[in-house]
């Protein structure tokens, strides 16, 4: 894998590939010594344009579990206050011989751009863009509804079968079009629900159902998975719904449609969560919800990815298990 | 001192298909016919070269003064030499922004000391593009640059009573205002054509009904006070809806179309690549095939390129970075050729009507846009139809570098273009400095 930009460019075996990769770095992080020598010698850069604490120290976790070099370079300044330049701070880096950049920036498609550019020749791992994608974020979705759904025997497997609707400001989530494109390369069916003004204007091409009503949805496809979207601030200032009160009530989880669910069903969201807004407290503390479990996949996945781009093929992974080898 | 020797041009091809001879002398087309002689005269083999009549551009950014990183009047009007234009229209939004006498004279003077091709300056329709109060319209119609389009261009005139009164005021000198039609509101940070792209790419849409409910409102008052309209850069099927019926009302709107407009579609921004970054954005194919119809039947009455030079950093960084805007007076005509000539649509006499006359006269610009006859200024371009080639930056002559065609296979190439009665460009190669005919 030279760069992880997109989930759309992911095909199935790519999919199961990392996920199963990511079991095994689960495996690493159970052990007292947490550590493997995977990456030692090589240079991971977080490059964050945007700030985003826990997605960052998720990457940094990561690198360092693998024994890399971490660097955090946060980048002022947005590409349209043009503060720090992306190809000036990619030049630099290249310079400082990063040997892989995971990029957050504002600018939809800019990992691309960074990919593509020439500026720069580590891969590059998109940790968030605008609001394209964030295959990461997606990846460890996946990684926790499988490991739900399938416990020890997760490896392999893919997710056929696995109803998953996802809640909330779709036109602006990048984590959406991540999970739009990976679950369902993965073989699960994936509803979207939202406000029609937070709905992108043309979704023929996607392989998903709409529904612009919450309880009509959850009626017609009882979801496996419930996956709740935040509601971001600059959101509720632009008139894409009257007030937070009226979203709440019609797109929210509260605790009346929780009781509502089917017993099985799991309640994820991306973090962070504004309870009362999108998801009652009692969903968000709830024994169905996996919000604490995707912090912790989330370095599992994202070790699996740094693994995957810089050590690839053309290293033999190192122990612990035999598995490993056979997987990757 | 320009060197007059006459030229002959043997057995060009015109644009309605006769072949011809063209004696070019003092600034004119002296003759015309077959078998005529070259005694005295620089002879050129035009066997297999269509003669227009020099190419003009409506929509040209010239970018001097204020931008001249980007380009010059000498840069752009080498650039036009290049793609067979004998004259451009330089839109006002440089800084300052020509909305005075002052600077419109200043680029009109400009246009004249570089010598490659005519330079007639538009006058802005607001103070400093700002949409708040008139420009000095009627002194930039009185001035030497003799200023009859007005347009804020990179920003539409929104304020519907302040466009009303722009069409009525600039009737006293026959002055045109174009509009860049595009509702602010509509298109806050858009980045592309709303749409499936811009949803799977998550870019912040510009919607198609941004540009088509502004050229509605323009219309209707266009017709409202009996003035003019011309519209920039029309790129929607629905804006083609929408001018057909103000036409058929007998409204009097004209509307011009891009080339790349007509050749490219919003699937190129997949790539995330900014060259193909523009305003208005590129757009879906059924827009490209409606705008190929309505040229092809007259909704759209010219091209015009919307030449608009970016340095290299204004487009080497991510997309939402960066500049919207395209090179493309160098490409213009074999861009036309490959979409909508070899697609059937248009014959070489609808390309000098839509890329020379037509243009002419909604610009209200005399002495270009002419037929070759004799008598005729000698403004001509003389074009290969059947030379087909990979567009790289060698064919570029202007400062920027910012082109879409990069790389892509196009159909033919200007050859010579003649401005003045000499030769800007020769054989493809532009002619030097001192050998165009200033002043
Ligand atoms: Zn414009």
């Amino acid at each position: 894998m030279r760069h992880l930009l997109s989930t759309r460019d992911l095909d199935l075996a790519d999919a199961i590939r990392l996920l199963d990769v990511a079991e095994d770095m689960a495996t690493v992080s159970t052990r007292e010594v947490k550590k493997l020598p995977a990456l030692r010698g090589k240079t991971v850069v977080n490059l964050f344009f945007e700030n985003s604490t826990r997605t960052r120290i998720s990457f940094e976790a990561a690198a360092k579990r693998l024994s890399a070099d971490v660097i955090n370079f946060s980048a002022s300044g947005s590409s349209v206050a043009k503060g720090e330049s992306l190809k000036d701070t990619a030049q630099t880096l290249a310079a400082m011989g990063a040997d892989a950049v995971v990029l957050r920036h504002p600018s939809s498609g800019a990992p691309q751009s960074l990919a593509d550019s020439g500026w720069i020749d580590a891969g590059v791992i998109n940790a968030g863009d605008g609001t394209h994608e964030h295959p990461t974020q997606a990846l460890l979705d996946a990684f926790t509804i499988r490991r739900r759904m399938h416990g020890a025997a997760s490896r392999g497997t893919n997710l056929s079968g696995v109803a998953v609707t996802i809640v909330g400001d779709i036109l602006h989530s990048r984590v959406a079009r991540s999970n739009v494109w990976l679950l369902t390369t993965l073989g699960a069916q994936v509803t979207l629900v939202a406000p029609p003004t937070l709905m992108p204007v043309n979704m023929t091409a996607w392989p998903v159902e709409v529904e612009y009503d919450l309880d009509r949805s959850l009626l017609r496809t009882p979801p496996s998975v419930l996956m709740m979207l935040r509601v971001q601030a600059e959101r509720m200032s632009g008139d894409f719904f009257p007030n937070t009160r009226e979203y709440s009530r019609r797109w929210g989880l509260d605790d009346e449609r929780l009781g509502r669910l089917p017993e099985d069903t799991i309640v994820m969201h991306p973090g962070p969560m504004n309870r009362g807004l999108e998801i009652s407290a009692a969903a968000a503390d709830s024994a169905r919800s996996t919000v604490r479990e995707q912090v912790t996949n989330g370095v599992s996945v994202r070790m699996a990815a740094l693994y995957l781009l810089l050590a690839g093929e053309r290293l033999s992974p190192p122990t612990p298990t035999s598995r490993m080898r056979a997987t990757t | 001192m320009n060197d007059q020797t006459p030229f002959l041009i043997a057995g060009a091809t015109l644009a309605d298909g006769r072949r011809t001879d063209l004696l070019v002398a003092d600034g004119l087309i002296a003759e015309t016919g077959t078998g005529l002689s070259s005694t005295g005269a620089r002879r050129i083999d035009a066997d297999g070269l269509i003669a227009l009549p020099g190419l003009v551009d409506l929509h040209t950014h010239l970018r001097e003064p204020g931008f001249e990183p980007s380009e010059t009047v000498l840069t752009g009007t080498r650039a036009a030499a290049a793609g067979g234009f004998t004259a451009v229209f330089a839109m006002a939004n440089t800084s300052p922004v020509a909305d005075t006498a002052g600077v419109v004279e200043q680029v009109h003077r400009l246009g004249q000391d570089a010598g490659y091709a005519y330079v007639q300056p538009i006058g802005a329709v607001t103070v400093g593009l700002e949409g708040r109060h008139l420009a000095e319209l009627g002194a930039m119609a009185s001035s030497r640059a003799r200023v009859r389009v007005f347009s804020d261009d990179g920003h539409c005139v929104e304020d519907p009573l302040l466009m009303r009164r722009a069409l009525e005021y600039v009737k006293s000198f026959g002055g045109v205002i174009a509009q860049h039609a595009q509702d602010s509101r509509l298109t806050v940070e858009a980045q592309m054509n709303e749409g499936q792209v811009s949803s799977d790419l998550g870019l912040a849409g510009w919607p198609a009904v941004a540009e088509e409910s502004i050229i509605a409102r323009d219309v209707l008052l266009a017709e409202h006070v009996g003035s003019r309209v011309h519209i920039c850069h029309l790129s929607t099927a629905g804006s083609v809806d929408v001018v057909r019926w103000a036409k058929a009302r007998g409204i009097a709107v004209t509307a011009e179309v891009t080339p790349h407009h007509l050749l490219l579609t919003e699937e190129l921004v997949r790539s995330y690549d900014p060259k193909y970054k523009v305003n208005p954005p590129l757009r879906r194919a059924e827009d490209v095939e409606a705008l190929r119809r309505g040229l092809a039947d007259g909704t759209i009455d010219i091209v015009a390129t919307d030449h608009a030079p970016h340095p290299v950093e204004a487009k080497d960084c991510e997309w939402a970075a960066a500049a919207n805007g395209m090179v493309g007076l160098e490409s213009a005509l074999a861009v036309v050729q490959a979409a909508v000539v070899d697609t059937g649509g248009l014959d070489w006499a609808d390309v000098a009507r839509v890329l020379s006359a037509a243009p002419a006269t909604i610009g209200g610009l005399t002495g270009f846009g002419h037929e070759l006859t004799a008598g005729s200024p000698a403004e001509l371009t003389l074009y290969d139809p059947n030379d087909p080639h990979e567009f790289t930056a060698a064919d570029l002559a202007g400062r920027s570098g910012n082109s879409p065609y990069l790389d892509m296979q196009l159909p033919g190439r200007v050859r010579y273009t003649f401005h003045r009665g000499q030769p800007t460009l020769a054989d493809g190669a532009l002619r030097e400095e001192g050998l165009v005919a200033n002043g």
